[in-house]
């Protein structure tokens, strides 16, 4: 399991990890790994079981006045058991303290990437699931304990455990705390991962707080000093029926037992939006049941001032060559390929964009081409979905200009009002104007969760944003098998959107496995020409019979075996870190 | 009511005498003053103007009420939007090391508009409104109005008509201009009932139970429909329109209903058949939540409002009396207590209230008593001003923007006071 972790520090030295105090820059203030009371003059001694016990090697954080914030070393302190109970008495923490202890390299690696792989699939399994559901709690549950996270509300006497095979309670505990730390460093970085960090960590404390029990539930509120207002017996009989109505879950004799909270409307802003709560001038009226709602905002609130502190006191990292790509990759992760980032720029001509739409381009993309060549328009939403991709399959600037204006121009928009209205925000897209940020071609996740389409709208996915009778028409006149389509509607009904699109993926390629787990509509495209051009090795289901349905149902941790083999191979480049993750 | 025909050819000549006569600056100021509470609040404002030829200026922002006035009438603009607070002056948002220039506060801010009913109007499309669909507007505002108050508890709600076919919602209580994106969009979300595409046919669906809002806004829509879509719009008249209806329901109520309707033409008998057809489903029927006949009222008269709009803190609306150049009609307050009776063709144009200026109204007079208290107070520039609009149609809105001023200023007292009180008890 552990055996490609060198591949993920492959840009590192490991012996350079170690250097004499003078090399440093005196500006380098914030150091993870680095010993910053290493003696003058000493050397390397690290090796991949840690540092040799002569050495004094830390790791660690500084802020800029020199305080350590963090630290780890090669020389592993024991926690005592006060410091233990103390941090761990609870299997459930608000990340409050950062840790304190000392580390091995070892362990640094492994608590980040395990903490990674589970924040990973927290993000797969809540795309393919819905989060209230037991399948989603039962598949999060044994992510959860393969990769050792602690799941347990008793902790077993310290001084019986001595039999136990594996980590304690306490140590997964530890675990879960300083992995969570070490990866807030990765991900502090920028706006986009401090936001698909955060996403993730929320979505694992929604679970981990909604499994405790009630007792511990109030224990954890109590330990963190969480207190919220309650509404008076009166207020609560007042506006009973309104509560009874505003939540599944409260009916008259629940109404009556159970506490409500009564908080500002802003702290409570999922239940709002999903109107699953009572608003009253302002306020939400929380049932105690939602009360992880509450808890989630002030998760949310604390995390997010975090790593805004953090990314404050970590300017250094951008300078050290040493620290960079191991952040780097580990914040990577997420992405998966940048399809921004084009190697056959130019290679598409508009006129293969006809023919390209029907046969390489995914529904969303081909219903978005279809709706701009009927209407001769689409609105913003669909611009930036399809103008995005389109840069993503290669179109330049100037193509994409002339792509758009050749078609705005043939309805109702002229020449004129197409340069003054619509230019700039194509030019947008390519990184020419604004804040000249490069743009991104969108995910299937951020097509199927952000900005659905309403009244006049295309974009979006088809999968998830189309009635399932229209979508069987659709597939219908694409010429689908009845096979095909009613395999696809059955992955629409339990909400596998991506999985529909992969299969719809095989059906027009006349394949049975695409071999390839579908997380983006360029991956889509890619993966399409690779086949029409023969590039691909097509891989039918007889030839790995390895692969199980279960694999294909859990949505993606699937990596063709091609990728597979190659773990064996050194990487020279470690933008494939991500298939690692993807692979279990 | 003189109508005075517009044509846009005119505008550029119509402007000026606008902008140096009839334009309400000094409540303009008043309202994004907020009393000045915080410093710099109309200062980092951002402005934009559409200028002749949809030369579109963004970031303009002025340090006071004079240099507003004059830039205005120096530029002339055809159309002015209103954007967020910024941390910095807007005018120098290149100077600013980039990533330190950011839209702090801004009201939270409503968009509906006539456009996004095409699929549900029979009278009209696109830009076109009248009389009838008009009525789509009057239950967008009864129930964003009802809940923005009761729900969320905001106080200061400026509706405005958009000039064109659509109306505007600012609201302005401190509250709401803090909201962060994520609240803005969740406050949007919750108001939203229609959903999906084009490529969805139902688009609302109702779960058990019904949440008190949707409640609320039923009443709205129920008070309405009969006679605005069954009447109004024939929904049960034509086959296409009776086909549109009758997709949104179940196939067994469907082929019922088609049965029924062969012998039955009334539509507002065939509208109670479908009442009665889908409460009969539902009394025999064991799945909750049958509530296909509510579904379609929404489906056809809920607000369909603009997400995007509501939730971007920079995002710009088009301002309270600017003119919409293609009608010519001023962005006016709409009066709620008499929301029923607004009509948006008679919202004056700026053709007519610049022919105005030159016939005196007779309402003018009467008012003239209250006008030289104000006198005392005000510059004799700012005087002539006040005389100018009042003698034009334009009066009676300018008087209901400064009573929602007067409101704001009365409860920004109240809390002031409130807060010394609480220093007093401590
Ligand atoms: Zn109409």
């Amino acid at each position: 399991m552990f055996q490609f972790i060198p591949k993920v520090f492959s840009g590192v030295q490991v012996r350079d990890l170690c250097r004499p105090l003078e090399f440093l820059h005196a500006k380098l203030v914030i150091h993870v790994f680095m010993d910053l009371t290493l003696r003058p003059g000493a050397q390397s001694c690290w090796n991949r079981k840690g540092p040799s016990p002569h050495c004094f090697h830390k790791a660690g954080m500084r802020d800029r006045t020199g305080k350590i914030i963090m630290q780890f070393s090669g020389r592993r302190k024991k926690v005592t058991l006060n410091q233990q109970h103390e941090l761990y008495g609870h299997c459930l923490q608000f990340y409050c303290q950062p840790p304190l202890e000392n580390i091995s390299l070892t362990e640094f690696e492994g608590f980040a990437i395990d903490r990674l792989k589970l924040l990973k699939a927290v993000e797969n399994l809540g795309v393919s699931y819905v989060k209230t559901t037991e399948q989603y709690k039962k598949k999060l549950h044994t992510e959860f304990s393969n990769l050792g996270f602690p799941h347990r509300e008793e902790v077993d006497d310290l001084n019986s455990n001595k039999n136990l095979v594996g980590p304690t309670e306490y140590e997964k505990r530890r675990k879960d705390h300083i992995s969570h730390f070490i990866l807030r460093l990765a991900y502090c970085q920028t706006e986009d991962l401090r936001r698909w960090f955060i996403q993730q960590e929320m979505d694992l404390f929604r679970y981990r707080f909604s499994m405790l029990q009630s007792k511990y539930k109030t224990e954890f509120l109590h330990k963190n000093n969480l207190k919220y207002d309650t509404i008076s017996a009166d207020e609560k009989s007042n506006l009973k029926d309104q509560l009874i109505n505003s939540s599944y879950a409260v009916s008259g004799t629940t109404v009556a037992e159970q506490d409500f909270y009564k908080v500002p409307f802003q702290d409570a802003l999922d239940l709002v939006r999903t109107r699953k709560v009572f608003l009253k001038g302002g306020y939400a009226y929380i049932p105690h049941q939602d009360i992880v709602t509450i808890v989630l905002n002030d998760f949310r609130t604390r995390l997010s001032k975090a790593l805004a502190l953090t990314a404050r006191s970590l300017p250094a990292v951008q300078s050290d060559e040493r620290l960079q790509p191991l952040l780097n990759h580990l914040s990577h992760a997420y992405v998966g390929q940048d399809y921004s980032i084009q190697k056959n720029i130019g290679k598409v001509s508009l006129e293969q964009i006809d023919p390209l739409s029907g046969k390489s381009f995914p529904l969303c993309m081909r219903q978005l081409h279809k709706a701009l060549r009927e209407n001769h328009h689409l609105r913003h939403g669909g611009r930036m979905q399809y103008g995005l991709f389109l840069k993503g399959i290669g179109l330049t600037l100037d193509q994409a200009l002339q792509f758009w204006r050749s078609e705005f121009i043939k309805g109702k928009v002229d020449a004129d009002k197409f340069d003054k209205a619509y230019a700039y925000s194509i030019r947008h897209m390519f990184g020419k104007e604004g804040k000249r940020t490069d743009y991104t071609p969108y995910s299937c996740m951020k097509v199927i969760l952000s900005n659905p389409p309403s009244q006049g709208d295309y974009h979006g996915c088809p999968f998830r944003h189309s009635d399932p009778e229209l979508l069987k028409q659709k597939l219908q006149s694409y010429k689908l098998a009845p096979g095909g389509i009613m395999q696809i509607l059955d992955l629409v009904k339990g909400m596998h959107y991506q999985l529909a699109c992969q299969k719809y993926f095989e059906l027009t390629h006349n394949i049975d496995d695409a071999g390839f787990s579908l997380n983006h509509p360029n991956q889509y495209f890619m993966e399409s020409q690779k086949l029409l051009s023969g590039g691909r090795e097509v891989k039918k289901e007889a030839e790995m019979p390895q692969r199980g349905q279960e694999n294909t149902a859990s949505n993606g941790p699937s990596v063709p075996p091609s990728r597979q083999h190659n773990t064996t191979q050194p990487l020279d480049d470690m933008g494939d870190l991500d298939s690692y993750f993807l692979d279990e | 009511m003189p109508t005075s025909d517009y044509d846009p050819a005119c505008l550029p000549d119509l402007l000026p005498l606008y902008y140096r006569r009839l334009f309400p600056y000094s409540q303009y100021y008043r309202w994004l003053s907020y009393g000045g509470v915080s410093k710099n609040y109309f200062q980092n404002r951002e402005f934009s103007f559409t200028l002749k030829d949809d030369i579109y200026v963004r970031y303009q922002s002025f340090s006071t009420q004079s240099e507003l006035e004059k830039e205005m009438q120096k530029m002339n603009p055809y159309k002015i939007d209103i954007g967020a607070v910024y941390s910095h002056r807007p005018s120098q948002h290149n100077t600013v090391k980039s990533g330190t220039f950011q839209a702090l506060e801004k009201e939270l801010v409503f968009d509906i508009d006539m456009t996004d009913y095409d699929d549900v109007r029979s009278c009209c499309s696109a830009a076109d409104i009248c009389s009838k669909c008009w009525t789509l507007m009057t239950i967008a505002i009864r129930i964003l109005d009802r809940a923005l108050r009761e729900d969320f508890g905001f106080q200061h709600l400026l509706w405005v008509y958009s000039g064109r076919r659509g109306v505007h919602c600012w609201v302005c209580d401190e509250a709401a201009r803090k909201l962060s994106v994520a609240a803005r969009s969740a406050v949007a979300e919750y108001l939203s009932l229609v959903k999906g595409g084009e490529e969805t046919v139902k688009k609302v669906v109702l779960s058990e139970p019904i949440h008190p809002f949707i409640s609320q806004s039923l009443i709205v829509v129920e008070h309405y429909f009969p006679q605005y879509a069954i009447v109004g719009q024939e929904l049960l008249g034509s086959k296409a329109s009776v086909d549109k209806v009758l997709s949104l329901l179940p196939e067994d109520i469907l082929y019922e209903l088609l049965n029924t309707y062969q012998t039955e033409k009334n539509p507002m008998k065939r509208w109670e058949q479908l009442r009665s057809a889908v409460h009969q489903k539902r009394a025999t029927s064991k799945k909750g939540a049958q509530y296909f006949d509510k579904e379609i009222m929404l489906q056809y008269c809920y607000p369909r409002l603009d997400v995007n709009v509501s939730k971007g803190v920079n995002h710009l609306l088009k301002s309270p009396f600017s003119v919409h150049p293609k009608t010519g009609r001023i962005s006016v307050p709409i009066d709620l207590k008499n929301l029923d009776k607004f009509d948006p063709f008679e919202v004056p144009t700026i053709s007519l209230i610049c022919e105005e200026l030159d016939k005196p109204l007779a309402a003018a007079e009467e008012e003239e008593e209250e006008v030289k208290d104000k006198e005392n107070e005000t510059e004799p520039g700012e005087r002539r001003k006040i005389r100018d609009y009042k003698q034009t149609s334009l009066a009676k809105y300018v008087k209901l923007f400064d009573q929602f001023l007067d409101a704001m200023a009365r409860s920004r007292k109240g809390e002031i006071l409130k807060k010394s009180d609480l220093q007093k008890e401590f």
